[in-house]
Order: structure tokens, then C-alpha cells, then sequence
């Protein structure tokens, strides 16, 4: 490298563009082992040859150029939000703030996310084909409706409780354990059809924009509050929004 | 390529759709209980912008290769089984084998544990490495995936394993770590997103329509839940393995001192 030649300014596009670079290298490495199975699975074991092979490439490219935007943009935005509502809450040092606010975020990334609203329809059209419900396009949005809010209410419900967690410094064991006990109570007593739809609700809600701002607003809280560590305190809020979920979906579907 | 475009908007839609209510609430929040605006709201905004296009690329990408390719070998492979009539359950042994690949590939993918990863590594100072976490849990999937298609292939009852497995997962909570505890639990729920929901439903959801008596609805979903759950176990017993081997190692070692292979 040379030296004391190029002023600062000049250098900003190469190293935007250096680490730019380095984001895709990173997303390459993390899309290869899908690609590779896919390939190896199509062509060794089944002994097709690869359908559409340039939608494969283009589609490939497409999704490593988005993750490595995507995880640029964790950095630039998710993180830090989560880290200045953290901050800004603990300074305002209103509980009742702080759990309007830890509801509202966790009721409204899951109201609306995809992946939630998919399962909840395909959900009511099982439902509907096995007569648990009316087949008409009425009985089919309300179920899944249905399904949406009550999901989106118990993940708002989880991440309150794990905010008034963090902030107490309860053990994150008994909470999960009163957790599992009461999947468990409700699996006991749900109709068998409603158990793997409930199951599943779990895994859905916690979605790729709202993992990062949740686990960063529970860190954040874990180092601003006197006496807690952000390992030992800081996580657990997605560990109870994925499981309240189970408890309320399966109880919506012995009620409804 | 008018295929691609509207896969292009539909993701764009769908990113969008589920972002509105979180820019909502953090657009008053800061009004309303800072009182005072965000810091460096460019910066933030621009952020933004790149999460948006970065997930609208990304699914875009994988509508337009990788599921529809997964899901016809999901298809395929479960009925090259059945379509023999009568087999048992060591019949599907690729049909493991893929669930097992799909479900760690996938996971290796998942953008969610990648950020939780890269927060681990950070709070714990590097004691926990992303890379090596990500594994752990890419491993759990793996597992998880290959459990739950033997499950639906035998038609053993779903609770059983759930239960089971749950209390296998609270009896490891009590040896392992405290520090790793709350994380464990965290990847458990983290697993399942964007990537590996798609693809695993259509193996679940193949595997169930094409084994005679077994119902969609009952046993077609419950593969994620295999997929949270043994995740927890594998990276309680990485965090166990960490731990074991720096009490094993002299204190003067140097050896966990290696430069982080993350992006921070």
C-alpha cells in the first residue's frame, strides 16, 4: 500500500465497495451448502438432470445479493434500533411505557408477516377440507384471521413477560418450564388437528426483521439495567415468543 | 422474465406489508415516549431501505430457483417410495438423508440466526463464535428434520415426541452453562424463518399425502416443531463441549484468542 497519497475522501467508494465485497463473499458461503444439497440430491440420487438451470443461477445470484444487503442493513438499522429503544426506555424508567411498548412491538411484526400469514391460510383450507370449519371463503378468512391475532397476541404477551423478565432478573429456566408445561396441559386437551398447526405457529412468528430488533431491545435492556448481563439476561424473549403461541393457538382452537 | 417481476413485486409487497406496522410504532415511539427525535435518522432510514430490498432479493431468489426445485424433489422423492406400495419405514432413507441436507442448508441460511449469531459473539465477548453457534444449530435442524420425517413415516404420535423431548431438553438445561441457557432457547425459536419453513412444510406436507393414512393436517405440519426442538440440545451440548475443554486446557493458553472470522 502506498502511503500518504490518496486523501481520505477519495478513499470512501473503494472501501464501501471493499466491504460490499466482503458481504458477498460471506453471503456466498452461507447460500453454497443449499445450492450444493439441491445439486447433489438432483443429480446423484434422483439422476435428473438440473430443470431451468439459468432461473437456478439467476435466482441464486438474486438471493446472495439479498442477504448481504439484508445483514448490511441489520447493522445499519435493526441493531441500532433495537439498541435506542432499549436505551431510551431504560431511561425513561416507566414500566408502563416499557410494557405498552414491548406489547405493541411484538403484536404488530407478527400481525402482519408473511410467513404467519401463509401458514394461517393454509391452515384454514386444511381446516375447511376436513370439515372443522364451512368451506365458503367467508369461514375460511375468519379462521385464519382468527389464527393471525391470536398468534400475534401471545407473541405480544411473550415479549412483555421477558421484558418484566429482564428487568426483575428472573431465571429465563422457570419461565420456559412454565412455558412447556403449559403446551403440554393444552396438548393434553386440544383436538389432535389443532396440535401440529399450533406446533408449527411457534416456529413462524419469529421472523427475519423481527428476531434482530427483539434480541437487540433485550440485550440493549440487559446492559442498561443495573445488575444484569446481556448473555445471561439479554436473550429469551424469542425463546417465549415461539412458545406462548403454541398455548394460544391451540386454546383458540378448542374454543373456536 | 415477467416471472421474475412479479415474484420481484410479490416479495416486495409481502416485505413491505409486514414492515408498516414496525415503522408505525417506531416512528411514534420516540415522540411520544423519548420526546426526543432518533439519532442519525439517515443512517437508520438507509438501513432500512437496504433490509427491504436485501429480503426482497432474497425471497425473490429463492421463489425463483430453490423452493419450486426443492419442493418437486420433496415430491419426487417421497413418491419413489410409495409408489412401490407397502414400504417400510427403512425404505426412506434418502428421504431422511434430504431432510437432514435441506434442513442444515437451509439453516446455515437463515438470516435471523445469522443476526443472532453476531449478537452472541458480541455480548459474550467471542467465548461463543457465530460461525461455530450457527453450525450447532444448523446440526439440531438437521437432526430435527430427519427425526420428524421417521415420525410421519411410521405415524407415531406427534406429543410423545414433543413431550419427550421437551423434558430430554429440561434435563440438559439443569447441567448446562447458565450463561448459554437463555441463548439455546433463542435458537430453538430462531430456526424456523424465512428459509427453511418453505421447504420443510412441502417435504412435511408431501411425505404426509403420499404415505397412505396419514392426514395432512395432523401429520404434515409438526416437522417445524422437530426443528426448534433439538436445536436447544445442540447448542446446550456445543456450549457443554466449550466449556469442558477450556476447564481441560491450561489457563495460560493462548488458543481461544483467535481473530473473529465475522463481519461485525
Amino acid at each position: 500500500m502506498i502511503t500518504g497519497v490518496s486523501p481520505e475522501p477519495r478513499l470512501r467508494v473503494p472501501r464501501a465497495l471493499a466491504t460490499f465485497g466482503g458481504d458477498l463473499l460471506g453471503a456466498l458461503r452461507d447460500v453454497a451448502p443449499i445450492v450444493l444439497v439441491v445439486a447433489f440430491f438432483q443429480l446423484v440420487v434422483l439422476r435428473q438432470p438440473l430443470p431451468e438451470l439459468g432461473a437456478i443461477l439467476v435466482g441464486s445470484v438474486l438471493v446472495v445479493l439479498g442477504l448481504a444487503l439484508f445483514l448490511r442493513g441489520l447493522e445499519l438499522a435493526l441493531f441500532p434500533l433495537g439498541e435506542l429503544m432499549a436505551a431510551g426506555l431504560a431511561r425513561r424508567g416507566s414500566l408502563l411505557w416499557l410494557t405498552v411498548f414491548a406489547f405493541a412491538l411484538g403484536f404488530s411484526t407478527t400481525v402482519a408477516e408473511p410467513a404467519l400469514i401463509a401458514i394461517a391460510d393454509e391452515a384454514a383450507s386444511v381446516a375447511a377440507a376436513d370439515g372443522l370449519i364451512a368451506a365458503t371463503e367467508s369461514a375460511r378468512h375468519g379462521y385464519a384471521l382468527g389464527l393471525r391475532l391470536t398468534v400475534a397476541l401471545s407473541v405480544g404477551t411473550a415479549i412483555v413477560v421477558g421484558v418484566i423478565r429482564i428487568i426483575k432478573g428472573w431465571s429465563v429456566l422457570w419461565l420456559i418450564v412454565a412455558g412447556y408445561v403449559g403446551v403440554v396441559l393444552m396438548t393434553l386437551v386440544a383436538p389432535a388437528d389443532v396440535v401440529g398447526i399450533a406446533y408449527d405457529s411457534g416456529g413462524v412468528t419469529t421472523s427475519t426483521v423481527t428476531v434482530p430488533l427483539v434480541t437487540a431491545l433485550g440485550v440493549g435492556l440487559a446492559s442498561a439495567v443495573k445488575g444484569r448481563n446481556p448473555l445471561v439476561d439479554g436473550f429469551g424473549l424469542i425463546a417465549f415468543a415461539s412458545l406462548t403461541p403454541m398455548v394460544f393457538v391451540m386454546a383458540y382452537g378448542t374454543l373456536a | 422474465m415477467s416471472d421474475l417481476a412479479r415474484l420481484l413485486w410479490e416479495s416486495v409487497h409481502d416485505t413491505v406489508l409486514g414492515l408498516v406496522p414496525i415503522v408505525v410504532l417506531l416512528g411514534l415511539f420516540p415522540r411520544v415516549v423519548l420526546r426526543r427525535p432518533l439519532p442519525r435518522p439517515r443512517e437508520l432510514a438507509s438501513g432500512l431501505v437496504l433490509v427491504v430490498l436485501g429480503m426482497t432479493l432474497f425471497l425473490a431468489g429463492l421463489g425463483k430457483s430453490l423452493f419450486p426445485l426443492g419442493r418437486l424433489m420433496a415430491e419426487q422423492l417421497t413418491d419413489s417410495v410409495s409408489g412401490e406400495g407397502g414400504a417400510g419405514w427403512t425404505d426412506y432413507g434418502w428421504v431422511y438423508a434430504f431432510g437432514a441436507a435441506i434442513g442444515f442448508a437451509t439453516t446455515i441460511a437463515e438470516p435471523a440466526l445469522i443476526a443472532v449469531s453476531l449478537k452472541a459473539q458480541d455480548v459474550s465477548g467471542g467465548t461463543i463464535r457465530a460461525w461455530g453457534l450457527r453450525v450447532a444449530v444448523a446440526v439440531g435442524v438437521a437432526v430435527g428434520i430427519a427425526l420428524g420425517c421417521f415420525r410421519i413415516v411410521t405415524g407415531t404420535p406427534l406429543a410423545a415426541y414433543v413431550v419427550v423431548g421437551y423434558l430430554l431438553v429440561l434435563v440438559q438445561a439443569w447441567r448446562a452453562p447458565r450463561p448459554i441457557l437463555a441463548l439455546a432457547f433463542d435458537t430453538g425459536g430462531v430456526t424456523t424463518s424465512t428459509v427453511t419453513v418453505p421447504l420443510v412444510a412441502a417435504l412435511g406436507l408431501g411425505l404426509a399425502s403420499t404415505i397412505p393414512g396419514r392426514s395432512p393436517l395432523v401429520d404434515g405440519f409438526g416437522l417445524i416443531a422437530f426443528a426448534s426442538m433439538v436445536p436447544m440440545m445442540t447448542v446446550m451440548a456445543y456450549a457443554g463441549l466449550g466449556s469442558a475443554r477450556s476447564r481441560g486446557r491450561r489457563p495460560a493458553s493462548y488458543a481461544h484468542h483467535e481473530p473473529d472470522h465475522e463481519e461485525v
